[in-house]
């Protein structure tokens, strides 16, 4: 069974403690500069959304790449990006809709999340439970739920 | 290494900016950010200089902590000669800037001398560059804050600068960053300004590395988890933010009210944390969210909306957008200390505090200060330009917010807080403050030990040196009894000393609510070189007392200066579960100087400052 990384924005708080975590995995140091998962800020709004690579199945980054360097973990259902073959030409970059796959000048690679092998570290940090990882083929659920208490789920009203 | 060991300095004067290490043996004696930040402080100037002088120095510090996956760990600190107490300054402040300026690489920055032009200082990572300001000057925190992102095409740059407030030398004038995170007391904002510094602006990638990353992990993750399950900052907190305070305070009889002439607020639950969640007419709430400070797994934060149709909004509509909302502290300063119960003007003034940069408590202070002297007769419609400044008037309230951040009219008397204010018109027994610095929201008649703690606060009335109300009213770490002097000596030096090293470890005091100081000390032992235990945190926390303390006095105070306004000392609380009683200081100052290590006067005693290595 994959699973996938569901993101709730009502419950972020905006305190970046996904960043935080997902650079001390990758690059071992705390640096949310360097993180793969980015939190954005919606001042006028006062919302906060952290975003992330969704894992297409039929990804564009890995489609666009000249090199082959992305490949799809078979296990956990991530494109990773193998770095001794990323020329770092970033046309993955140019590719991807969603902008979650980078360019990293220090390293002349390209960085996306990779779920961490499978026990994303993101996930852990979170103090809200605004970033879960469940069952890829029921990210909808919570809200179906919802929807069924409201049809007749929820307390019946007495006749 | 949890410390960057690398300072910035920048001499305004000259336009330079040098490298310097950290003085490591220093970090050792005095951790981080306050107390580390007060030692070059002390080092570096004369206490009797003018705040206001180049020769006063500005210092923006982080704490070893600062930046690291710990919790709350996104605290700065700002220390100075304040302009408004004329005693040392350090106000701290959450957001994220302090986080920037770690992943730059740096520990510090001290600011010295005055530029001759307004300037600002953009530093990315090793790369210091003194700007001119001439397009900020004159703007708002909020204008300077996008603009400079604007300018330099990158959003993540973090931002701290002052506004007009700051540029004019208003007393308390406060230094905000990410909008509307501030370093508030003391007048810091003021000292930035005299140095023609409109704002520094940071942007660091570098990252911060720590060699034990397992043990310290373990230890952040054990904190995380006692965070969420403490009922104040894994409940309480979150939902009602600080405001959940309000109606705690109000019912124990120590909400200040109408500058203290009353201790109980009849609007309180209008104004309160709970308030804020209700549904307004047109179907919306006050609150719109909660939020987080860089690392901060509490998220105390208020986000709020104005509702549209309220005067102060209406034709407005760049402030009917979500902004930073009440604290416990803006809502009682700007409501039950004016009187005013309208929850919609208090957020209007505290979202324009933000905006400007001023500090809300002693704005909403001074102003119920005027308010009294108005009621008085004092002073009448002819000073104030037609404003009714009485208590309650919610239209005065906001029509005096910004004629003081314009610093026009009456709004510049404002200006100069409340001790000056009522000395200029002759009431100087209507100034509720302790150093030249207003009192913050809890009535010490109604909280014994808050009386002590305000009196001998190194930065004049304070709540954030020694929160005896932890103890006194939330029981935390266990329960006295408010109304009771005994034991309040001993109680507010270890929160004096506890707080001290916790504000220079880069954390926020209110994990304190949850966390021990031996829960602080792991995770600081486990990022850090040396030994720290909570007896040594402890220490370092009463060596930086004594510090900040022999500065005030070679500044010029006194033992004399360790005390309370009349009507908090002669006139009785007149409701509530204080009801006749007033702060008993005499009987717990004595005592307290003795536990200090102190002489009679209030000097520490020779053999105190050779023990703590001073």
């Amino acid at each position: 069974m994959q699973k996938t990384l569901n993101i709730i924005p009502e419950k972020c708080t905006g305190c970046a403690q996904c960043e935080i975590a997902c650079s001390i995995e990758h690059v071992g140091m705390f640096s949310p500069s360097k993180s793969r998962i980015k939190v954005f800020k919606f001042p006028d709004e006062g919302r906060f959304v952290a975003y992330t690579c969704t894992q297409c199945s039929e990804a564009w980054c890995q489609r666009a790449c000249p090199t082959g360097a992305i490949s799809a973990n078979a296990e956990t259902g991530a494109k990773e990006v193998c770095e001794p073959t990323c020329v770092g030409c970033k046309v993955c970059t140019i590719a991807c809709p969603f902008g979650t796959i980078n360019y990293v000048s220090e390293r002349g690679k390209v960085t996306k999340c990779d779920l961490c092998g499978g026990d994303p570290a993101c996930v852990k940090a979170c103090p809200t439970g605004a970033i879960t990882f469940i069952d890829a083929d029921a990210t909808g659920y919570d809200r179906m739920k919802a929807w069924a208490a409201q049809t007749g789920g929820g307390a019946q009203p007495e006749a | 290494m949890a410390w960057a060991r690398k300072l910035l300095r920048v001499n305004l004067t000259e336009g330079t900016c040098t490298s310097e290490p950290l003085n490591m043996e220093w970090a050792f004696q005095y951790l981080g950010s306050r107390g580390l930040a007060s030692k070059y402080l002390v080092e570096e100037i004369d206490p009797r200089v003018d705040p206001m002088s180049p020769e006063n120095k500005l210092i923006m510090s982080t704490g070893p902590l600062t930046g690291t996956a710990a919790s709350t760990s996104g605290r700065y600190t700002v220390t100075t000669k304040g302009e408004l107490t004329g005693a040392i300054a350090c106000s701290n402040s959450g957001g994220f800037f302090g986080c920037e300026m770690k992943n730059a690489g740096w520990d510090m920055i001290i600011f010295e001398g005055k530029s001759p032009k307004p300037v600002y200082l953009f530093l990315q990572n090793d790369k210091p560059e003194l700007i001119d300001a001439a397009d900020y000057w004159g703007k708002s925190v909020w204008d300077t804050e996008e603009g400079i992102k604007a300018k330099h095409q990158d959003p993540q740059i973090r931002v701290a600068s002052i506004g007009l407030p700051g540029e004019h030398g208003v007393k308390f004038a406060c230094i905000v960053n990410d909008l509307d995170r501030a370093a508030g007391r003391s007048g810091v904002g003021a000292v930035m300004g005299s140095k023609n510094l409109k704002a520094v602006a940071i942007r660091g990638n570098k990252g911060i590395k720590i060699d034990n990353y397992e043990g310290f992990m373990e230890t952040v993750r054990v904190g995380k988890a006692i965070l969420a399950e403490n009922p104040v900052t894994g409940a309480g907190l979150p939902t009602y933010g600080t405001q959940v305070l309000m109606n705690v305070i109000n019912e124990i009889g120590a909400l200040p009210t109408r500058n203290h002439r009353d201790s109980q607020f009849e609007g309180a639950s209008n104004i309160s944390g709970e308030a804020m969640h209700e549904v307004r007419a047109d179907g919306t709430k006050n609150l719109v969210n909660n939020a987080a400070c860089f690392g901060c797994t509490i998220a105390c934060q208020r986000v709020s909306k104005i509702e549209r149709s309220h005067f102060t909004v209406k034709d407005r509509p760049e402030y009917q957008v979500a902004s930073g909302g009440l604290e416990y502290e803006n809502a009682w300063a700007l409501g039950a200390n004016t009187g005013v119960n309208d929850l919609e003007a208090i957020t209007f003034a505290s979202f324009v505090c933000n905006e400007q940069g001023l500090d809300p408590i002693s704005l909403g202070a001074t102003i119920s200060a005027a308010m009294e002297m108005f009621e008085e007769g004092v002073i009448t419609t002819k000073d104030t330009n037609g404003i009714e400044l009485k208590f309650g008037n919610a239209e005065g309230l906001v029509q005096m917010v910004e004629a003081t951040i314009k610093g026009e009219g009456f709004g510049k008397e404002i200006g100069l807080g409340s001790r000056r204010l009522c000395e200029k018109y002759g009431r100087p027994e209507f100034h509720m403050g302790v150093k030249s610095q207003e009192f913050p929201a809890y009535d010490s008649r109604g909280i014994q030990g808050m009386g002590l703690s305000y009196a001998t606060s190194n930065r004049g009335a304070c709540h954030l040196r020694s929160y005896t109300v932890a103890s006194e009213v939330l029981g935390i770490p266990e329960k006295t009894d408010p109304l009771e002097t005994d034991g309040k000596a001993g109680l507010v030096k270890i929160f004096q000393d506890a707080t001290a090293s916790v504000d220079s470890s880069g954390l926020c005091i209110f994990t304190t609510f949850a966390w021990t100081l031996e829960d602080i000390a792991s995770q600081v032992n486990a990022a850090c070189e040396g030994e720290w235990t909570a007896d040594s945190m402890l220490e370092v926390g009463e060596r930086i007392w004594n510090m900040e303390r022999q500065f005030n006095l070679d500044a010029g105070f006194t033992g004399k200066d360790d005390t309370l306004p009349a009507r908090l000392l002669k006139d009785a609380a007149k409701t509530g579960p204080a009801k006749g009683r007033v702060n008993e200081l005499g009987k717990m100052l004595p005592e307290y100087y003795e536990l200090r290590g102190w002489d009679a006067n209030g000097v520490p005693a020779g053999d105190t400052l050779k023990r703590l290595n001073l």
